[in-house]
């Protein structure tokens, strides 16, 4: 038996948040299998929140990434007040919604300017891309300041809002803030309209898969904070019966788990979302979507991008919603007694269903954390998109084998750092007889 | 100014959530400017690039848990004229150094169903445990607003001003009424290092210590203070055993009334 080995590194997977790698097997010209790798240094969240008061929870969990940590503010006040039998509803509602808009645009329009065109254009990375487009990073980054501006006001800061807690918040913006706020949202809306025409345009391999979705449904609003889980292929259900459908692996080549739905992968995250929600899309969403050639449900992995870029649209005029609608509340937050409980709450943060689940103790001390971050629940599917894919580029030379598996692996703007960066393309070419 | 004389900054990452680094692009307003004036050579949560040569700068995020890790930040030691620290993972050792108080066995247990895939140390540790480093600049995150005072000061050879007095200094600067006094809320401004502009009194919100103790710190009048407003010892305990839990005079602290 004659064997031909090529062998590809990537040092370190870039533009994605943690350290990854992979690689990737081809016999007689068809991939044998393909292996995503998480080193990301394990923290141990979940052992280290035992013991904790139940109030801790969102200044803590935030912590587990950096780049969306509103969505772990938001996914662990819910499943504590689940576990205390309390609902926070009213403009304490709306606020956060608003705040969850913030972390959309800002985290969205990160990876569509920075993270996810250069790969279009041919860059290595925003900065090098901004000598030949100025103008269109500048743009990016005038949208991408106005998603921070609203998690700044109504959180505190960009990073680790500190005026989230369980109930609500700790203080609420005044009215010239909102108004202030309101002014700044109108100020880029054209640059979102304008994004989802440019990232329209790019070109995009010709990929996709028959995947199964899986994100919240709301009756009548497009997904943040609440709604049954449901997929594709008819799965309907409470968030509280999340556990009975879905079950984490540990695989050997990673530090963070793999989720599997009924044994098999899945996808979460903006393709998801989009393509089970369609209908709950602002109107001028749904516009900039059609206008962008995409169907109610879109399957290319590769065109997320304009996917994230019509949600930053959807986010801007949810955002602007509120701002023209609130009204102060009485209280920054409802009162919160600790009692012992389960608690469960799925949220949708920007890469998709984020899953936290709380035991409480009769003082409100937490016995039992459980969080199932987004990129734990791609990453089979991520891998399987490598294996299906890699297949029809092997005429491709070394260099741009590899980039395209990079793109791949960017295509879903995984955060490696939230599923326990570092990547490394393995070709292993074997030809026998 | 010509290219080949830019100085050449590096980013790191250990251990950590990634925020601190990205503080750096958060500056939406100076970002262009800042890669005007320096060679942002490599820093992987933005763009592709390759390990070579010297760098004139390292910005070095997260805390060491790895023996690879503890062998990796001494080759950026080398390849570096200046290393700065960012934020309380890599001052500190961040909210993972909670593992430091606990058997981490049990720990990888909790979290992993194959423990022995697991390859971590017990502790989670400040870079300058390993290293040595120019500077530390505190906060979880960092504010970008000091970022670019340090990076500016060492790019032009000057001492960077980061105030080193407590954020109870900062709520008199900014005219913010005391939480404590007014409202009896528990508060760490007292004990805690300034560099946040006492963000979260101003959210009528206690401080909780996220920038990490300031020099030569009275934390155990705090407690004591803190005991009259009725808090626990096992709650005094947790407050200061967050994001800097392994940070000196916190951690006594914590002993002092923790389990
Ligand atoms: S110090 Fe805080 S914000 Fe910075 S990397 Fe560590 S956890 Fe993240
Ligand atoms: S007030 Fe304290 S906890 Fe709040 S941001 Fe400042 S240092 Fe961090």
């Amino acid at each position: 038996m004659a064997r031909k080995t090529r062998t590809i590194k990537v040092d370190y997977l870039a533009r994605v948040e943690g350290e990854g790698a992979f690689k990737v097997v081809v016999r007689d010209g068809a991939v044998q299998s393909a292996e995503l790798s998480i080193f990301e240094p394990p923290r141990f969240f979940e052992a280290f929140m035992r013991g904790r008061a139940f109030s801790e929870a969102p200044d803590i969990t935030a912590r587990i990434c950096g780049i969306c940590p509103v969505a772990y503010q938001m996914s662990s006040v819910h499943a504590m007040e689940d576990a205390l039998g309390i609902t926070v509803g009213g403009p304490l509602r709306e606020l956060r919604r608003l705040l969850y808009c913030g972390e959309w645009i800002e985290s969205h329009v990160l990876h569509v300017y920075m993270l996810h065109a250069p790969d279009f254009l041919g860059y290595a990375g925003a900065i090098d891309m901004a000598r030949d487009h100025g103008e269109i990073v500048k743009k990016g980054l005038a949208l991408k300041k106005a998603g921070n501006d609203i998690v700044n006001l109504v959180g505190g800061r960009e990073i680790h809002p500190i005026n989230v807690r369980v109930g609500g918040f700790y203080r609420i913006p005044g009215k010239r803030e909102l108004a202030d706020l309101g002014e700044t949202l109108k100020s880029v809306r054209d640059i979102a309209v304008d994004t989802v025409k440019l990232v329209a345009g790019f070109d995009f391999p010709d990929r996709s898969r028959d995947y199964t979705f899986v994100a919240l449904r709301h009756p009548d609003e497009y997904p943040f904070n609440e709604g049954r889980v449901v997929s594709n292929r008819g799965l309907d259900i409470r968030v509280a019966d999340y556990d009975r459908h879905f079950e984490e692996v540990h695989v050997a080549r990673s530090t963070a788990l793999q989720s599997r739905l009924h044994g098999g992968s899945y996808l979460v995250g903006p393709l998801a979302r989009y393509s089970l929600n369609f209908d709950r899309l602002a109107p001028a969403a749904r516009e900039a979507a059609r206008d962008a050639g995409l169907g109610t449900t879109c399957t290319n992995p590769f065109q997320s991008i304009i996917v994230r870029s019509v949600e930053v649209l959807h986010a801007i005029d949810e955002a602007l919603r509120i701002i023209e609608t609130f009204e102060q509340p009485d209280r920054p937050s409802v009162d919160v007694v600790p009692r012992a409980g389960i608690g469960h709450a799925a949220t949708e943060a920007p890469r998709g269903l984020l899953y936290h689940r709380y035991r409480l103790e009769e003082d409100g001390s937490i016995a039992e954390a459980r969080i199932v971050p987004p990129t734990s629940q791609n990453q089979p599917s991520i891998e399987e998109d490598l294996r299906d894919y890699v297949g029809g580029w092997l005429d491709l030379d070394d260099e741009a084998l590899q980039h395209r598996c990079e793109q791949t692996v960017r295509n879903y703007d995984p955060c490696i750092s939230c599923s326990t960066h570092f990547l490394k393309l393995e070709r292993i070419e074997e030809t026998s007889g | 100014m010509a290219k080949a004389s830019r100085p050449r900054l590096a980013v790191w990452k250990f251990a950590s959530c990634d925020g601190c680094q990205l503080s750096l692009l958060d500056c939406e307003d100076e970002l262009l400017a800042v890669a005007d004036a320096i060679d942002i050579a490599y820093f992987m949560e933005a763009t592709r690039g390759r390990i070579s040569g010297r760098y004139d700068l390292s910005l070095v995020e997260g805390s060491i848990t790895t023996p690879h890790d503890a062998e990796r930040i001494r080759d950026i030691r080398r390849i570096s004229d200046v290393v700065i620290t960012i934020g309380a993972c890599a001052t500190s050792g961040g909210i993972q150094a909670l593992r430091n108080f606990a058997d981490v066995r049990e720990y990888t247990s909790i979290v992993y169903a194959r423990p022995d895939y697991i390859s971590t140390l017990a502790t989670s540790t400040a870079i300058a445990d390993h290293i040595r480093v120019e500077f530390e600049l505190r906060g979880c995150p960092i504010n970008k607003r000091q970022l670019l005072e340090v990076v500016s000061a060492y790019l032009a050879g000057r001492k960077p001003v980061t105030p080193a007095h407590s954020v109870c200094v900062e709520c008199k600067l900014r005219g913010t009424v005391c939480v404590m006094v007014a409202h009896g809320t528990p508060c760490l401004g007292p004990v805690t290092h300034a560099g946040c502009g006492a963000l979260c009194p101003s959210y009528n919100r206690g401080c909780y210590g996220c920038f990490g103790p300031m020099e030569t710190p009275n934390a155990p009048a705090l407690s004591q203070h803190l005991a009259e407003l009725g808090m626990e010892d096992r709650a005094i305990a947790r407050l200061y055993s967050t994001f800097n839990a392994d940070a000196e005079p916190f951690r006594e602290e914590r002993e002092r009334h923790g389990p």
